[in-house]
């Protein structure tokens, strides 16, 4: 049986628990909740609540979902995270322009870490609030030829897409390699 | 007769129960396959702990219990290199950067803490050097030996335990696929996770410990509490065993030909969700 593995990252509240949910055929095993409960305040050891989330493709390959923790304290786990990775997703809350930056920042880390193919999400697109993809690619500063895609990670067809878009990213650089 | 031999047939917690009852005053050297360690006691109590011929300064050890910042740490070692630990510490008390109990506390948990390494160890040269004491810089302190005796015994206890359990490391790792297991609300450690996403039918606990840099104990107890909580199976190992890679893991270097038909048969697989 062979594994592969997809990242899902972006700051918290971004909807990567969402998004995993959506496509993944077992429960997501965490969510980013209780992180400041007085409980694990006082805990000796570290613990991160992640998103992880499976898609058996046939009898011989399973693609595991992994999402990062949003905490920029559990930065740490990103390189763990991101090793034999096939590619990335970088979610966005669209209604909250105040963590672009952020998200910018966990772009680059993520590009450091492993030269692998990447699309960006563009979530809550179905909120008023929502901003315009384009004012979201500039605000964002991204290169044209990387895709920003719009999504709604609790409605499973749109996390189809953008998980679709990535693979045809990953299709491509091969070809092109 | 020299106190002198092998953990494997004389174990750590043996070892500090007759220093502690003979009231012994000296060195304990033992020498595992990667590091050598050197405890010291004082009639019976432990005074003094260091791994390595050279062991770690008193600025090492407060940096490390966050007494003091990685700043001054680095400013200590540029300016104060050569300082014995005892000038080190009357400097920084009268500099008021740390107080007496914050140095004694730091040293406690640090000396204990290379004891309690020591009882992971399954093997390795021990003698006892009635000579041998610590340097006259070090500062050295009197702990009772009972509390870290009883702690010795609880892990040595857990790793039976764990033996027991998990007898064969040559053996892999699955995740659970019993419909209806509730895994929701699952916090695990980052050693935990780093494990976690090393699991593949393929990959030994032997290979994954290996990889991850984690010894017997610590890969037994992390894949028993997954077996506990019902995330993971132990299965036979699946073909040819796939060393997992040093460093950056990556997808088996297939053919281009291969690496685009798993992509294809992924794209089919999310087309058909």
């Amino acid at each position: 049986m062979q594994t592969v593995k997809m990242v899902v990252t972006g700051p918290f509240n971004s909807g990567k628990t969402e998004f995993i949910r959506s496509v993944s055929e077992i429960d997501v095993v965490s969510t980013e909740r209780k992180i400041s409960s007085e409980t694990e305040r006082i805990k000796e050891t570290t613990t991160v609540a992640m998103d992880f989330g499976r898609i058996t493709v046939d009898n011989d390959l399973v693609l595991y979902l992994f999402g990062t923790p949003g905490q920029r304290r559990f930065d740490f786990m990103w390189e763990i995270l991101s090793e034999g990775m096939l590619g990335f997703i970088v979610m966005v809350d669209s209604t909250r322009p105040e963590t672009f930056r952020e998200a910018r920042s966990i772009l680059e880390t993520f590009r450091a870490y492993a030269p692998t193919p990447y699309v960006v999400t563009a979530n809550k697109q179905d909120r008023e609030e929502a901003w315009e993809l384009d004012d979201m690619r500039i605000a964002l500063r991204l290169d044209r030829k990387v895709k920003l895609l719009p999504c709604i990670a609790t409605e499973k067809e749109a996390v189809k897409s953008v998980l679709l878009e990535l693979l045809y990213s990953i299709l491509a650089e091969m070809e092109a390699n | 007769m020299a106190l002198k031999g092998n953990l494997r047939d004389f174990t750590v917690t043996q070892l500090l129960n007759l220093i502690n009852v003979a009231q012994k005053t000296g060195t304990l050297v033992v020498e595992g396959p990667n590091e050598k360690v050197f405890v010291s006691f004082r009639e019976g109590k432990l005074a003094y702990a260091q791994i390595g011929e050279d062991g770690h300064s008193l600025a090492y050890v407060l940096h490390r219990a966050k007494k003091i910042s990685s700043s001054q740490y680095r400013a200590i070692n540029e300016r104060a290199g050569n300082i014995s630990d005892k000038e080190l510490g009357l400097l920084l008390i009268n500099a008021s950067y740390v107080t007496q109990q914050d140095i004694l506390s730091s040293l406690q948990v640090y000396f204990i803490g290379v004891v309690n390494r020591l009882f992971t160890w399954i093997e390795g040269l021990f003698r006892f050097e009635i000579n041998l004491l610590p340097p006259d810089d070090k500062i050295t302190m009197r702990i009772s030996l009972e509390n870290i005796i009883i702690e010795g015994s609880r892990r040595l206890r857990e790793r039976e335990q764990l033996q027991d359990e998990i007898p064969s490391l040559d053996m892999a790792l699955k995740f659970s696929e019993r419909p209806g297991t509730n895994i929701r609300n699952v916090n695990l450690s980052v050693e935990e996770w780093r494990v976690v996403s090393y699991i593949n039918p393929k990959n030994t606990m032997r290979q994954i410990a290996s990889t991850t840099k984690m010894n017997d104990i610590e890969i037994r107890r992390i894949v028993y509490g997954l077996l506990q909580a019902g995330l993971v199976e132990i299965v036979r190992p699946e073909g040819r065993l796939v060393k997992p890679m040093q460093g950056r893991l990556r997808v088996p270097q297939a053919s281009k030909e291969e690496q685009k038909s798993l992509i294809n048969r992924i794209i089919s697989r999310i087309r058909s969700i």
